[in-house]
């Protein structure tokens, strides 16, 4: 057999759009390369010189699936150069708002985007055909996300009450109670989601990859923590620069990140989140991964797919625990004077730690920026995986090779968009 | 006659407005039922080519392929629709426009010279015909299932265009202007949103671009008066539209201004 290339021109289901290219000669694989040509929007230039309170409306439309993670990591991050403390009550419901985002985004992903692989179908709206029940069930957990968000945030795509300090106005306590009904009934449902996918047929594929994800000793990882790595590191988010490398690859609009202390690429997301903070999932969350047999490290990919099934289910615990419990009062957001200072944050988008930071001066304008989304950081590690399960699905059978390669990169819920900076699978044998 | 067939494209974006159509959970199998998904890659694996009967076009262009990939899709499509800002008015990426795309790239990139970009973000409809544009950013999953639902039924699509003060009176909002004298860009912006931001307290950011007939110096005229500076007026109309002609033309008048003073 000679050399061949794989192509995939456009990924399907996947947010954004970008290829993947393979190049073999004969079984072994030259060259794997996911190729992100989503057109670069120089987000980080285009924040210089403008009110740092613009910052959380701009950076939200970076991603319109992720809209509340930009939020949240830029309004932490100018918090921490302004010197602001946020009151208890804003952290909670901060949290409350990401947990209507985790729903939404690893809702959809599991219904509409991922499950459509393990059942063999096109798409979520195809398999809806079969699978009435089942996609209408992951429609309404979808829905309650953005519900939620829209409580919080006033819409669900790019809300408009986050800022600097706080939220522009604070919800009212019957908006929450209208609420609760829905989430009681969401919780069991999402239950139901994550045995029903547990039940799906997995390859049997191991990465040897390096975990990483936020970690934090009272509650599972969201807004705040140091980063927790599978190798048993712990490091302070204020040297996220110096431990991670961004890196320019020709055929990629995003930048390649790697870990400079081993010089390799590691594992951001839901996977990594469940693997290091398993003990800190809510308790039925925690029930459900040993009954679902979730490895205590779990090396397969393709089982992301049960950690996002888990991370719905504590949303919904959680958010239940906000809504029933809290009473939302006192001021909505904490006053501020401006001055001259740098600040950074990380926090937990749906496809993993997300990084900013922001230099701004004494007159309250941004004067750098910088940021390091999820899927960027990821896209090493993924071609590196991919590199592995080639060997696993290679047959003379280009298109279904192609289609495996996707089903791979699909496991990571790559947001190409965010990463702008993204997939095709074109496979090469020369 | 089959279904109608439809094709979702995306350009330089952030997939938030393609997204609202799957995020209209109560309509989407009711919509999926009713059009034929010919290529719509953020919800399905399979792509078949054209022709299509409607084509939801999402995202500015920004790169030299993205210039010749718009004319062959104009060409493959029946009613060629944009949605959201980015693709009505060239996006919050519009904002290089006018400034150094160059210096705006190497800030970004190592190696800017891997990547090709036009040095503009510029509308669909400055590259081919348009035959609808749906605003906002994002757009109002509403009104796009009030334009798909009117183009099968062979009526014109009905999205309101007045301004964003009407909804606040509708809806009841004390004006955050008057009451609270925070600036607020409603009396210039389209409606679409149901006028959200200031039933939050905060001023309208313009998300739906300029209203018909918006009176922009005017409402310079009275934020000025009211104690902002020209610079800070022209800065709250540079963002989401700022290459909509109205929002474009008064910043730039007001950033001149300041340049005089200073």
């Amino acid at each position: 057999m000679g050399n061949r290339t794989i192509k995939v021109e456009t990924m399907s289901r996947v947010e954004g759009e970008g290829g993947l290219y393979i190049r073999l000669s004969g079984d072994a694989v030259d060259e794997v390369r996911l190729e992100i040509y989503e057109p670069p929007r120089l987000f980080e230039a285009l924040l210089r010189g403008r009110p740092l309170e613009d910052t959380p409306d701009i950076t939200a439309r970076i991603c319109g699936i992720c809209p509340v993670a930009y939020q949240m990591s830029s309004v932490h991050a100018l918090e921490a150069a302004l010197d602001i403390t946020v009151s208890p009550e804003i952290r909670r419901l901060r949290r409350l708002l990401y947990c209507g985002e985790w729903i939404e985004s690893h809702g959809l992903h599991m219904h509409l985007l991922h499950a459509p692989d393990f059942l063999g179908f096109d798409s979520g709206l195809e398999m809806a055909k079969q699978f009435p029940d089942e996609v209408n069930r992951g429609l309404r957990l979808k829905k309650h996300g953005n519900q939620l968000v829209e409580l919080l945030g006033g819409r669900a795509i790019h809300p408009i009450n986050v800022c600097v300090g706080g939220f522009y106005r604070l919800p009212k306590r019957k908006e929450f109670q209208k609420l609760i009904p829905d989430f009681e009934w969401g919780l069991g449902a999402a239950v139901a989601a994550t045995r029903w996918v547990a039940g799906f047929d997995y390859p049997d594929f191991e990465t040897d990859c390096e975990f990483i994800s936020l970690s934090h000793p009272d509650e599972y990882p969201m807004n705040e923590g140091v980063m927790k790595t599978s190798s048993g590191d712990l490091i302070d988010v204020c040297r996220y620069e110096e431990e991670f490398e961004e890196r320019q690859v020709p055929h990629s609009t995003a930048l390649h990140a790697i870990r400079k202390s081993t010089g390799h690429p590691y594992l951001l997301g839901p996977l990594s989140r469940v693997n290091l903070n398993r003990e800190k999932l809510s308790p039925t969350a925690r029930k459900l991964a040993d009954e679902v047999g979730l490895e205590p490290l779990c090396s397969n990919p393709h089982r992301a797919i049960i950690a996002r099934g888990l991370e719905i289910v504590h949303a919904y615990e959680e958010a239940l625990m906000i809504l029933r419990d809290d009473q939302p009062q006192g001021k909505s957001r904490e006053e501020y004077q401006y001055q001259a200072g740098e600040g950074m944050s990380a926090t937990e988008a749906p496809r993993g730690t997300l990084f900013h930071r922001y230099v701004v001066d004494e007159a309250g304008k941004i004067v750098e920026a910088c940021i390091i989304p999820p899927t960027s950081q990821n896209q090493a590690q993924i071609e590196a995986d991919l590199k592995q399960w080639i060997s696993h699905v290679i047959s003379d059978d280009e298109q279904d090779t192609a289609r495996k390669c996707e089903n791979l990169v699909r496991a990571y819920d790559p947001c190409i968009s965010c990463s702008t900076h993204f997939l095709k699978v074109k496979i090469e044998r020369c | 006659m089959g279904r109608p067939k439809l094709g979702v494209f995306k350009f330089a974006s952030c997939d938030g407005c393609q997204l609202s159509l799957l995020d209209a959970e109560d309509h989407l199998l009711a919509v999926a039922d009713a059009v034929e998904i010919r290529h719509f890659p953020e919800a399905s694996s399979r792509m078949e080519p054209g022709p299509y009967d409607i084509a939801l076009v999402e995202g500015s262009v920004t790169t030299p392929h993205d210039a010749e990939r718009i004319q062959q899709i104009r060409r493959d499509s029946n009613y060629l629709i944009t949605i959201g800002a980015c693709a009505t008015a060239g996006g919050i990426q519009a904002l290089r426009n006018g400034a150094d795309t160059d210096e705006f790239m190497r800030a970004v990139y190592a190696s800017p010279e891997y990547i090709q970009v036009l040095d503009n973000s510029t509308p669909i409809a400055e590259h081919v015909k348009v035959d609808f544009e749906l605003r906002g950013c994002p757009i109002n999953q509403y009104q796009l299932i009030e334009v798909i639902q009117s183009l099968l039924a062979g009526r014109n699509p009905r999205t309101p265009k007045h301004s964003v003060c009407l909804d606040c009176k509708r809806r009841g909002t004390v004006c955050v202007t008057v009451a609270q004298g925070i600036a607020c860009l409603g009396p210039v912006t389209q409606s679409g949103c149901n006028a959200i931001c200031p039933s939050y307290h905060r001023g309208c950011y313009g998300c739906y671009g300029p209203a018909s007939q918006p009176n922009l110096v005017s409402l310079s005229t009275h934020a000025i008066n009211a104690g902002a500076s020209p610079a800070e007026v022209s800065h709250s109309l540079q963002s989401f539209n700022v290459y909509a002609p109205a929002f474009r033309n008064e910043s730039q008048r007001l950033a001149d201004q300041t340049r005089e003073q200073n």
